[in-house]
């Protein structure tokens, strides 16, 4: 029997500890991905070309999580935001044309401080209006796929009777609310995520 | 060939990847996964920090969409092919789900006579509805229930999760609150009633309830429980017991948003946590579950529980994806 006094609250917690790879995946989602809306809004700021953004995002978290294997950043949200800059500046540098402006604006660029976001404090009953409303934003059958599979838990023979199509076309419309989903929970920018 | 070559340079964009990724999620949740198609997976996860990464960035969210269970409508779950749920009704039964929860938020609605709510909790939620006789219900993590407040009864279905049931007594209007086999009819009182699988139990705190059981095989078939008085019903016994004042207390504390633990096994503790977060904790071996501790902790706070048992037991704590396990 031990009694315990509760004296742990301001532990230093996890961050700075040399992790294994379990670890540094549990900090990518805890911590990296709550920062995508930031991340989504700085790059398509700063970066011209649209059909960049998605190459530009994977190869932000790509590094980023690459240098969490060797060792977790203390600061989570400087770090990528660092990461992300590094990498425009890299590519306009590599461009043919180089707009003098864009690094100018790059360089004076104030990166965001290291500050609990609103992600971290969002209450269990803001969370499921949030996903309620990125459900109602997917394409009507990958919806209803998404519903059949996730709330009413039926295997994808089920859905595919219901729906009246192929299993692979469940497949297919699944697949495809899963990236929309992540999208939306996590590169959409918040007020647009928080409309009913 | 040119063909081939640009859907290869295709298949590294990040939209490749992410297709890709989607497609393994999907295999996984719903296909057949085998240990053939866990080897496959992990030769892609470890081929690149691209594969790795676009999987759990489409996991995590995934994971989060589980909490989306809560909006299923009890009663309506894998009814088979007797009916085809349209997509029509399916959004109608989620967005009255969210309009009771969102009515919850407010923290009082005024129901209209003669209609089902229900009324969901997702894993880590408490929420307090009020009704419009003064009658407050408190639901736990995890819980789904409907109630008809109509005027000549009011009736309350617990589907699942946990309750604490603050009624306004009114013999013209019985209270009523049906869990699977078993029937709780309010004689004016404060009372908790928790459904887990194969598992209720109602513990009273002030006045008292009748307690009745439809399952014909049940030795305990009725009893009328009054202050202190707990019943737990299992398909192999009903057992009825005294509960202290502190126990009782104990059985509540979830109301504060804490659990408290005295002398409780860790295992036991564990499992209590694991109601309440999406982070599970795993204890491997049973000397360490019946290791014993006494502590009050935040609902939420897994990780303050790892802490201690890292720290105050000196116990091995591995963080894993979804999980955190605890062992010697």
């Amino acid at each position: 029997m031990v009694e315990i006094s509760d004296t742990s609250r301001n532990d230093t917690g996890l961050a700075g500890a040399a992790m294994t790879a379990p670890g540094v995946r549990e900090w990518f989602v805890r911590e990296v991905l709550p920062l995508e809306a930031a991340l989504m809004q700085f790059l398509q700021h700063n970066w011209r070309n649209k059909s960049d953004i998605a190459d530009l995002r994977q190869e932000v978290y790509v590094r980023v999580f690459d240098a969490a294997r060797k060792e977790i950043p203390a600061r989570t949200k400087q770090f990528v935001f660092a990461t992300a800059r590094n990498l425009l500046i890299n590519r306009i540098r590599d461009e043919s044309v180089v707009p003098i402006q864009a690094v100018a604006d790059l360089d004076a660029l104030d990166i965001a401080k290291d500050e609990p976001g609103p992600e971290r404090s969002v209450a269990a009953r803001d969370e499921l209006r949030r996903l309620q409303s990125a459900l109602d934003r997917l394409p009507p059958r990958c919806r209803e796929a998404v519903i059949l599979g996730r709330i009413e838990e039926l295997p994808r023979r089920e859905i595919a009777a219901r729906m009246g199509v192929s299993e692979d076309t469940v497949t297919e419309h699944i697949s495809k609310g899963m990236r929309a989903l992540a999208d939306i929970l996590y590169g959409a920018p918040p007020d647009l995520r928080r409309q009913p | 060939m040119s063909a081939a070559v640009s859907e290869r340079a295709n298949e590294a964009s990040a939209a490749g990847i992410e297709a890709q990724a989607s497609r393994w999620l999907e295999r996984r949740h719903f296909g057949n996964w085998d240990d053939g198609a866990q080897a496959e997976f992990d030769a892609w996860m470890n081929a690149s920090s691209a594969n790795e990464v676009a999987f759990l960035r489409l996991e995590a969210a995934w994971g989060r969409t589980g909490r989306l269970a809560a909006l299923r409508v009890p009663g309506e779950t894998k009814a088979g092919a007797k009916f085809r749920i349209s997509p029509m009704v399916m959004g109608v039964a989620a967005s009255l789900a969210i309009l009771a929860i969102v009515g919850v938020t407010a923290g009082k609605m005024l129901l209209p006579h003669g209609q089902v709510r229900t009324f969901a909790t997702p894993v880590g939620g408490h929420e307090v509805v009020s009704f419009a006789d003064g009658t407050r219900i408190e639901l736990n993590t995890d819980t789904v229930l409907r109630a008809d407040m109509t005027t000549d009864r009011r009736t309350v279905w617990l589907a699942r999760g946990e309750a604490y049931f603050q009624v306004k007594h009114d013999p013209a209007h019985p209270f009523t609150v049906f869990a699977g086999d078993h029937r709780i009819t309010d004689v004016g009182t404060k009372f908790l009633v928790r459904r887990d699988t194969g598992r209720l139990e109602v513990a009273v705190e002030q006045g008292s309830v009748a307690f009745k059981t439809t399952d014909r095989k049940a030795p305990l078939q009725a009893a009328l429980l009054s202050r202190g008085d707990a019943v737990v019903a299992t398909p192999a016994a009903t057992v009825m017991s005294k509960l202290s004042g502190a126990e009782l207390e104990n059985a509540l504390t979830w109301r504060r948003g804490v659990l408290v633990f005295k002398h409780t096994r860790l295992a036991d503790a564990a499992a209590e946590f694991n109601r309440y977060n999406a982070v599970k904790l795993v204890i491997v071996d049973p000397a360490t579950g019946d290791r014993l501790i006494g502590a009050t902790f935040p609902v939420n706070d897994v990780e303050r529980f790892a802490r201690v048992a890292r720290d105050v037991l000196g116990l091995r704590v591995i963080y894993r994806d979804k999980e955190i396990v605890i062992a010697r």
